[in-house]
């Protein structure tokens, strides 16, 4: 790989050959809006938001879309750009229905951010949106394309990412929009659920319907643990409200292995955690029928009978079931008190089933 | 695994069997899918026609039960051609001589006799993953759950060493766990023949290393304890009196459920830890309730030995408490003290006695998961296993004979049965049945039956059959569906009250010690109608 310097708003830096404008000014630290781009998928330069001005080119550039080249001298400021920038995303805010009062993306939405970003305070084109309504039959993804720019990326995520291959660009009536084939809904189409469209949604058009009027995005702790279901391991993050697990979402970010891929189990499969069937006391049975008791006596009963059982019938005559679900840390402690306290190898987990 | 999931991106060709990946492990699936995006070549060997089939070069579809066949027809061909790799044969291996006078007689068009592949596609699939280099095996429990498990494990092996696939980037052979943590759970010693690391319980050596570090007040056993399935059969013998489950649901995910009640019953003693009551927790004498995976710290190990941390995110539900500290709290009321104050000190415990886990510390992994072995603190991991020389040093061809299921369909039972999961349900379904979108999207107990074998039986879609084993009878609804080829039933495995496992045989690979859930005969009858009037 070759190294390759140019000039970005009067800085000399470096990158390797292959990578874009946009790439190299975040590697350092010079911040180019974006819409369109996401680093998991291909760049399309569709949404001009992240247009450069380049010495010797006659038209702006989209930087997500330009590799860079010896000596090139970049400015991502400059009037021309800051116009075509404010232009687009006029554009954008007067072609939807961004209220941002009730919008899930509030806080973390770049449509938003952009407008803040330029000071517009209102476009100067009449706000006029197409009047899609909002597609919330499923429980997992609430749908709302008067809120979507057309930016693409939840089409690029279902086809190069996940390859499922439900979504496409449609046109209905005479605007641009995304969706399944045939303009039917999530539910009725090959969808997955695996949300992919939804974590790389800039805006609030595909939202998770779990995490509905739940908690803002600057309310809610972003736990990072690992899923609790299949053999990926997949990174999850947690979002956490008052002690509750309002969401689960992911983020590319987090890298291996997933890279904020994840599953309709992983992503929307999580909410066993608040099940009002939880088990919350110890219980004991007696005559045949299960009473709550307290930790202490569940504790002694329990080691009391282990150990009549194990010094009259031998060490063998006690088998241990441990869990592919739990954690390392409880199947070591399980194993080693099989072996160490109650004196078999009768130990074993369902690996096998 | 091998090898590691990302190095998806560097296969140039997959031989993926017995894994339906879109459906369990969706996220790899997305990988293999990009590559073949990118002009990777994929070789599906399946009996269903799963939705990855969409993506394969070539879908062989094996009857069930045949894999041994089927891979030692590749190897035949794979050398009858020259196409496997020589020096790597030569510098890597041993034992290459007897298994090629093995598998000289599974010529392309014995092994369609035994298998139903036809001849050509067995060529064609040989061919293709002996040339594109390098190649990458996958696959789940539609290898491993036969009588004959081990052994299409070991030929799945000899396969990848004949073409000189192990040792190298984006090559290996890689099985794919079905829950979260069966890698973890295998690291810890959860198993009855070794401790934490694969360490062996029979060697006297290993034994004195863990009586030192664990100061046992019972010394440690030298005999090799029972598997599940023998545990189950041992209880039922009314030889153990004592079960003790932490979150295991043997009475939906084991053999025969009706021989796992009758031996839960005998027992005299049963301890289940659990988040949520099930059919198991229903038959224990105590209940203990457990944090689930939000509510602690701790790790879990993926299927590429990647140790990645668990966070505690919320409190306590009612008075749920870790599993770990349960144990603890038994133990010491045992006379046993485990005075661990965290998660963290359980896992600085584990490092000490299990040296591929030594370099390994919840610091190192704060913000990405190392792959073991990891020998010390400033080893990066292991990407992949058997680098320029396999862990036992010479690669070892085991020479292995095609054997035919225990249970095979016949006159009373005709059609054969295989179980297995699907996308939105986990298991025996105590979590995902309880997560609204996820039973949103599944439908409740199904089989999938050939549009043939319907015609046959006068069985329409949606029309609820009986379908019966030697062991038992269960009520379900049938999908007729050209999935199946004709003849196989396929069934998923996780709803009670449509138990696959009413059906399923105990019979079990004898190393493996795992039961033959792809391989049962049964019967399928219509419902008799309700008289009317
Ligand atoms: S949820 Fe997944 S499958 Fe469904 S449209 Fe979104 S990306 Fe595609
Ligand atoms: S739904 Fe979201 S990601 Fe998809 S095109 Fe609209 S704004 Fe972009
Ligand atoms: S998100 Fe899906 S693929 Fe990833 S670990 Fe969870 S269950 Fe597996």
């Amino acid at each position: 790989m070759k190294t390759i310097t140019l000039n970005i708003d009067g800085r000399q830096v470096q990158g390797a050959s292959g990578q874009t404008i946009y790439e190299v000014a975040r590697e350092n630290d010079i911040h180019i809006p974006v819409l369109c781009y996401h680093p998991a998928a291909k760049p399309a330069g569709a949404c001009r938001v992240c247009v450069v001005e380049v010495a010797g080119a006659r038209s702006l550039v989209a930087s997500c879309a330009q590799p860079i080249t010896e000596d090139m001298v970049v400015n991502t400021k400059s009037d021309r750009v800051i116009a075509a920038r404010r232009l687009a995303t006029e554009l954008l805010l007067s072609s939807g229905n961004h209220n941002c009062l009730v919008c899930e993306a509030n806080g973390q939405c770049l449509l938003q951010e952009l407008a803040y970003e330029l000071g517009i305070e209102q476009p100067r084109f009449s706000v006029s949106p197409p009047g899609y309504g909002i597609e919330e039959e499923n429980p997992m993804i609430i749908r709302d394309m008067d809120r979507c720019i057309v930016c693409g990326r939840c089409v690029r995520a279902c086809n190069e990412v996940q390859v499922n291959r439900v979504l496409d660009f449609s046109y209905r009536g005479k605007h641009a929009t995304v969706g399944p084939a045939f303009g039917t809904t999530y539910e009725d189409s090959e969808c997955v659920f695996c949300g992919e469209c939804v974590s790389v949604c800039p805006v609030g058009a595909l939202t998770e319907k779990q995490g509905r009027f739940k908690g803002r995005n600057w309310e809610v702790k972003k736990v990072r643990t690992t899923c609790s279901y299949c053999g990926v391991g997949c990174q999850i993050e947690l979002n956490v409200k008052d002690n509750k697990v309002v969401k689960v979402t992911s983020d590319y970010e987090l890298g291996e292995p997933n890279h904020g891929s994840l599953c309709v189990k992983g992503r929307f499969g999580h909410d066993f955690i608040h099940h009002p069937e939880r088990l919350t006391k110890p219980l004991i049975r007696k005559d045949g029928k299960f009473w709550e008791v307290s930790w202490e006596e569940a504790l002694d009963y329990t080691a009391k009978r282990l150990k009549e059982i194990r010094d009259k019938n031998g060490s063998d005559s006690i088998g241990v079931f441990t869990s592919a679900r739990c954690t390392n840390e409880d199947n070591y402690v399980l194993q080693k008190f099989t072996r160490a306290v109650i004196g078999t190898n009768n130990v074993d987990h369902c690996a096998r089933l | 695994m091998t090898n590691s999931i990302s190095e998806a991106a560097e296969s140039a060709v997959f031989l993926l069997t017995g894994t339906n990946t879109t459906e369990n492990h969706p996220v790899i699936a997305a990988k293999l899918k990009q590559a073949v995006n990118k002009g990777a070549k994929l070789i599906l060997v399946d009996p269903r026609n799963i939705e990855i089939a969409k993506f394969a070069a070539l879908h062989l579809r094996q009857r069930p039960g045949t894999d041994v066949a089927w891979i030692n027809g590749m190897m035949n061909v794979i050398i009858e051609e020259g196409l496997y790799e020589r020096d790597y044969v030569e510098g890597r291996t041993e034992g290459f001589e007897k298994m090629k006078e093995v598998v000289k007689k599974y010529t392309p068009e014995f092994v369609e006799k035994i298998s139903g592949i036809p001849a050509a596609d067995l060529i064609e699939a040989a061919r293709l993953y002996a040339s594109s280099k390098p190649g990458a095996i996958y696959y789940a429990m539609g290898i491993t759950q036969h009588t004959t498990g081990t052994d299409n494990v070991m030929s799945l092996a000899n396969l990848a060493m004949l073409t000189g696939n192990i040792g190298v980037l984006g090559g290996g052979v890689n099985p794919l766990r079905g829950q979260n943590n069966v890698q973890g759970a295998c690291d810890m010693g959860a198993l009855p023949n070794v401790f934490p690391g694969y360490q062996r319980i029979t060697d006297e050596a290993i034994r004195a290393k863990f009586t030192e570090a664990w100061k046992p007040v019972m010394p440690l056993s030298e005999k090799v304890g029972l598997t599940i399935v023998e545990m189950t059969n041992a209880a039922h013998e009314g030889k153990l009196k004592a079960l003790y489950f932490m979150g295991e649901n043997p009475m939906v995910s084991d053999p025969d459920t009706t021989h796992v009640r009758e031996a839960l019953k005998k027992a005299a003693f049963i301890v289940c830890q659990d988040i949520f009551m099930n059919e198991t927790t229903e038959l224990a004498d105590v209940v203990f309730p457990a944090a689930s995976f939000a509510e602690k710290d701790g790790t879990f190990t993926n299927t590429e030995r990647r140790v990645q941390r668990v966070r505690k995110a919320v409190g306590p539900i009612g008075e749920s408490r870790p599993d770990w500290k349960i144990i603890a709290d038994i133990a010491e009321r045992m006379g046993y003290p485990m005075q661990y104050r965290s998660a963290n000190d359980i896992f600085e415990e584990i490092r000490k006695v299990t040296p591929s886990y030594a370099g390994i510390s919840y610091d190192r992994i704060e913000k990405t998961g190392i792959q073991w072995p990891c020998p010390n603190e400033e080893h990066q991991g292991t990407r992949f296993l058997h680098k320029d020389k396999f862990v036992r040093g010479l690669g070892l061809f085991n020479a292995i004979e095609f054997r035919e299921a225990a249970e095979l369909p016949d006159d009373e039972y005709p059609l054969l049965l295989t179980t297995g999961r699907i996308l939105y349900q986990y298991h025996t379904g105590t979590m995902s049945r309880r997560s609204e979108g996820l039973n949103f999207r599944s439908t409740g107990p199904f089989i999938e039956m050939n549009p043939r074998d319907a015609r046959d039986y006068g069985v329409s879609d949606d029309e609820v059959v009986l379908i019966s084993s030697r062991r038992g009878t269960v009520e379900v609804r049938a999908w007729v569906t050209d999935r199946v080829n004709r003849g196989t039933i396929f069934m998923p495995f996780h709803y009670a009250e449509a138990a696959a496992n009413v059906l399923t045989s105990t019979f079990l690979d004898p190393i493996g010690k795992i039961p033959e859930y792809k391989v049962s005969a049964i019967k399928i009858e219509k419902k008799k109608k309700k008289a009317t009037g």
